[in-house]
């Protein structure tokens, strides 16, 4: 590109025509601003040294780092909460990954009523999934608690699963399993050798989905908790008098070890492709 | 992200036609639906069967009786029709602006980013990791009377001295629009990437330009993307008291924080109950009216 | 597994009466067909003419609907894909992904529990000549390679008939040309019946003894490459392998070994062998590469006029109209009797009785002519 004697665009008009032309990258990274925003103050105030009540800025401490138990029924709730979230996912793992071989391999009668029944939890709003399991218990005299929870939990968790695997299932190419037969792999060997470590990496990913959704979840397990307590309600129930600076602790090491994860787990993808 | 795929996407899964007529589909159904009946679809009906109960006179608090007293859904309608209605123009308000922030954001991942593509990807879901409550109370703190947005906002001339974002109803549209962002921007996101971009490059070819392109090739193809994302937004948000409670005021409060207070502060069950059964299912005619009138019911 | 009981009948493979059904929609219609052990066979159609479905039925991932098929004397109707000693080579090949080359070749070896599995596959790796790729995974792997890895996966379990659906489809024209050659070596070195569908027809006159030309869910016609072209039995064989000019007829004579046949106030002879019906309406049949723009042959039309001609290398291609509603394809070798003809020039044309075949005039003209043949 010689243009001779082209005559060179002054600086403003330069400026705005790159400015036009990135627009839309400028858009996003605002968008990304606000999305970080709150995470980014959550990460800062975990090193106020603020004592109890973790609302102004009192100095910078690593303290809360050090110490993550060190405020009271903070780490009794995240030990729930783990516990909670991964016995939902296991459950709603299998339940769901079973309920999606059935939609993506089998023919059967009933179809469209269950795709019904996996579609209508998502579409209900937490607040009538949590009162309306709350009104069950209660009706039948059970004391809302710990296993309350992970039942609601693997129920709602149940319909993310099955849409997630479908989807990978859905994508897979059906000549694979064809081509496994042919080469004398029964039913079963088929499932084993190449359906299976296919679908895998939509299953891990679900259970991802689901074990975030469960540890983060507040509405439902509020309603079916009982006396038992929660990260995300022991945020909540602390909000009012003020939150200690442990939680933002938490909450920060959550997002930086779901974040690992979640690299870590693109890498190994990557690698298995290439062999 | 591949669940968002699967919702704005039909999967009728012929799959390979080699297997039918057995009773392994059933086996493998059985306990994932019993599962759903047993704890949503049966608590549904409990909940419809609470609505119609009448507290007998001088029994114990949270002693109900069935009298099939449907007015209880004229009384509670009539108690809340307030909430009730700020509810859906919440919901409705932060779905726009949800959509408004997370469409070009998706589109710039999907045509703009490059080799970036996957990293951004994650960058969107990533804030989900951290607790939602923990970011909602950040907002009230970077939203506060003298916190960094609500000073800057000030130094505009003709502001009012009284001028504050923290517990009002903008506070909360801007709280819901923020939490469910991800559902919003990974379903357009899904659409947008499944657009061949030579169909834009054609459409400019045939003498559209860069509006036109956008209107008559972009939006219609990613619309299954859009019906998607609204719905994951709108959904949630019409329920959520989260927001309401920690960013809003006692006069924005929503229906689901009447519920919950039904439920747990005044112990009054059957309005709890008719007032959850009435949000549900306005919203499921809603969605399935919206469905019909995009013309995608791939969704159910 | 050694419970996985592979049958091990030798012998040819035979369709008897075979019909499939999706609904009401019959896509194999009562075919019946022996394909001799040992041999290259080619089924030859359209897309949607049933010959993939033919194929499946063969391996076992369909059920046909009637009729039985056999390897020697052994039923194998109703028997699994994976109890039929039947291996396929599939379209766009559906190598494991997860798996590398070594895995993917061994996987049928595994699962029948056989030893020695390593030398086996090194072997089927040598003959295809991909020694080299063992470690890698199918994806880093280019179409050609995927192709003999594919080819490899499936000749390694020594099967009695091995299948190929669209095997070359997707590769692009030189290299399929490269692995036509290829793919013929290797039958002939194993020595096991292929059967290959394929809905190109140049790709089945190099490589197979015998063809089938399926329409319909039906076999049009069935023998070698020159009898199918030479001598085409229908409209649509006529149509489908390569070009052809038919001219509605009526056979006046049936004589002395030659049928006459007059048209539009012309006659043209035809030898009795090469008439294919004993129907009065037919259509005269023959192929652009022996017209001859002259007007002292047996068969000749005057009077025709050029109008349009495209040069292509060997040959150039005129589209001549004769007298009446009639386009004729010509082709003419570009060698030293060159006419040079431009559009609007008259000319006659001619050609050999014995180049000319009959055909039953009751069918469609158009028949297997201008099919989108992508799959």
């Amino acid at each position: 590109m010689t243009k001779i004697a082209a005559p060179r665009p002054s600086l403003s008009h330069r400026t705005s025509r790159w400015f036009a032309r990135n627009l839309i990258r400028i858009y996003a990274g605002v968008a990304f601003v606000y999305l970080f925003i709150p995470v980014a103050y959550t990460f800062a105030f975990s090193f106020n040294d603020a004592g109890k009540s973790n609302l102004v800025w009192q100095g910078f401490t690593l303290e809360n780092w050090k110490n993550p138990c060190g405020a009271p029924q903070v780490c009794e709730s995240v030990v729930n909460s783990l516990q909670i979230g991964v016995i939902s996912t296991v459950l709603a793992a299998i339940l769901g990954t079973m309920i999606a071989f059935a939609l993506g391999r089998h023919k059967f009668k009933g179809r469209k009523t269950t795709n019904l029944l996996i579609f209508l939890p998502m579409a209900t709003p937490e607040v009538v999934l949590g009162a309306s399991l709350l009104a069950m218990f209660l009706n039948l005299r059970i004391n809302p608690g710990f296993w309350t929870v992970v039942i609601a939990h693997v129920m709602f968790c149940i319909s993310f699963v099955v849409v997630t695997v479908k989807a990978r299932i859905a994508s897979l190419d059906p000549r694979l399993e064809q081509a496994a037969m042919d080469l004398y792999a029964n039913e079963k060997e088929t499932f084993r050798y190449v359906t299976l470590p296919l679908v895998m990496p939509g299953i891990a990913g679900a259970a991802l989905l689901a074990f975030s959704l469960s540890f983060d979840d507040f509405i439902i397990t509020n309603f079916n908790s009982g006396i038992v307590s929660t990260f995300p309600k022991f945020v909540y129930v602390s909000a009012a008098r003020g939150i200690p600076a442990q939680a933002n602790v938490i909450g920060s090491a959550m997002f930086f070890i779901a974040l690992i994860i979640v690299i870590v787990g693109q890498i190994v993808s990557r690698q298995r492709r290439k062999g | 992200m591949a669940f968002l795929h699967g919702l704005s996407k039909s999967h009728t899964g012929s799959g390979s036609g080699l297997k039918s007529r057995s009773l392994t589909p059933y086996i493998l159904l059985a306990p994932g639906l019993i599962w759903l009946i047993t704890f949503f679809i049966i608590p549904i009906f409990s909940l419809a069967s609470t609505s119609t109960m009448v507290r007998p006179e001088g029994s114990q608090i949270g002693t109900y009786v069935q009298e099939l007293r449907f007015a209880n859904y004229i009384d509670a309608f009539l108690a809340s029709r307030e909430q009730y209605l700020r509810s859906f123009i919440y919901a409705a308000l932060a779905t726009l602006l949800a959509l408004a922030i997370a469409y070009p954001l998706a589109y710039a991942i999907a045509f703009k980013s490059g080799k970036f593509r996957n990293i951004l990807l994650v960058l969107v879901i990533a804030p989900f990791f951290t607790s939602f409550l923990l970011r909602t109370i950040a907002w009230t703190q970077i939203l506060a009377d003298s916190g960094p947005v609500v000073s800057a906002i000030k130094v505009i001339p003709f502001i009012d001295e009284t001028f504050r974002i923290n517990n009002t109803s903008t506070a909360v549209v801007i709280g819901l629009a923020y939490n469910f962002l991800p559902f919003m921007t990974l379903p357009l996101y899904a659409s947008l990437e499944r657009i061949d971009p030579r169909t834009l490059e054609a459409s400019g070819d045939l003498y559209a330009n860069g509006l036109t392109t956008f209107r008559k090739v972009t939006l219609p193809l990613s619309m299954p993307g859009v019906v998607a994302g609204t719905l994951l937004t709108f959904i949630p948000a019409a329920g959520d008291y989260v927001n309401a409670a920690i960013l809003g005021n006692p006069n924005t409060k929503m229906i689901g924080n009447v519920i919950e207070s039904r439920f747990f502060a005044v112990v009054d069950y059957p309005t709890a109950a008719a007032l959850s059964f009435t949000l549900m299912a306005t919203i499921l005619i809603l969605v399935t009216l919206y469905i019909r009138r995009s013309g995608t019911d791939e969704l159910v | 597994m050694a419970n996985n009981k592979v049958s091990q009948d030798t012998g040819d493979l035979k369709l008897d009466r075979v019909s499939k059904y999706y609904g009401d929609f019959c896509a194999v219609d009562d075919l019946s067909l022996v394909v001799p052990d040992g041999s290259f066979f080619a089924l030859l159609g359209p897309s949607g003419c049933g010959k993939t479905t033919t194929l499946r039925m063969v391996a076992g991932l369909e059920e046909p609907s009637a009729g039985t098929i056999s390897i020697g004397d052994t039923d194998i109707t109703t028997q699994k894909p994976y109890r039929r000693n039947v291996n396929t080579v599939f379209q766009n090949y559906a190598l494991f992904p997860h798996l590398t080359i070594f895995e993917n070749i061994a996987f049928g070896l595994r699962r029948r529990g056989l030893k020695d599995v390593k030398s086996e596959v090194e072997n089927a790796l040598n003959l295809v000549e991909m020694g080299h790729l063992a470690q890698r995974k199918p994806n880093q792997l280019s179409g050609g390679q995927q192709q003999r890895i594919a080819v490899a996966r499936a000749i390694v379990n020594r099967p009695e008939v091995l299948l190929l659906d669209e095997p070359l489809g997707a590769l692009d024209l030189k290299l399929r040309r490269q692995m036509q050659i290829e793919l013929k070596r290797i039958q002939t070195e194993v020595g096991i019946t292929f059967i290959h569908v394929t809905h190109d027809q140049e790709e089945a006159m190099t490589m197979a003894d015998t063809i089938a030309v399926m329409n319909l869910g039906k076999i049009e016609q069935m023998g070698s490459a020159t009898e199918l072209y030479e001598a085409p039995k229908t409209a649509f064989v006529a149509n489908f392998l390569g070009q052809c000019n038919l001219i509605k007829g009526k056979v006046t004579n049936r004589a002395n070994g030659k049928a006459v046949v007059s048209a539009k106030g012309l006659t043209f002879e035809v030898p009795l062998s090469r008439v294919a019906t004993d129907n009065e309406s037919v259509f005269v049949g023959v192929r652009p590469e022996k017209l001859r723009l002259d007007d002292n042959g047996i068969n000749s039309i005057k009077d025709c006029v050029v109008i349009d001609r495209s040069f292509v290398g060997t040959s150039t291609q005129y589209l001549v109209k004769a007298p009446w509603d009639l386009d004729l394809v010509v082709f003419e070798q570009n060698d030293e009797g060159l006419h040079d003809l431009r559009v609007g020039d008259k000319v006659s044309l001619e050609w050999d009785a014995e180049h000319t075949f009959a055909l039953d005039g009751a069918q469609d003209i158009n028949a297997g002519a201008d099919l989108d043949d992508e799959e």
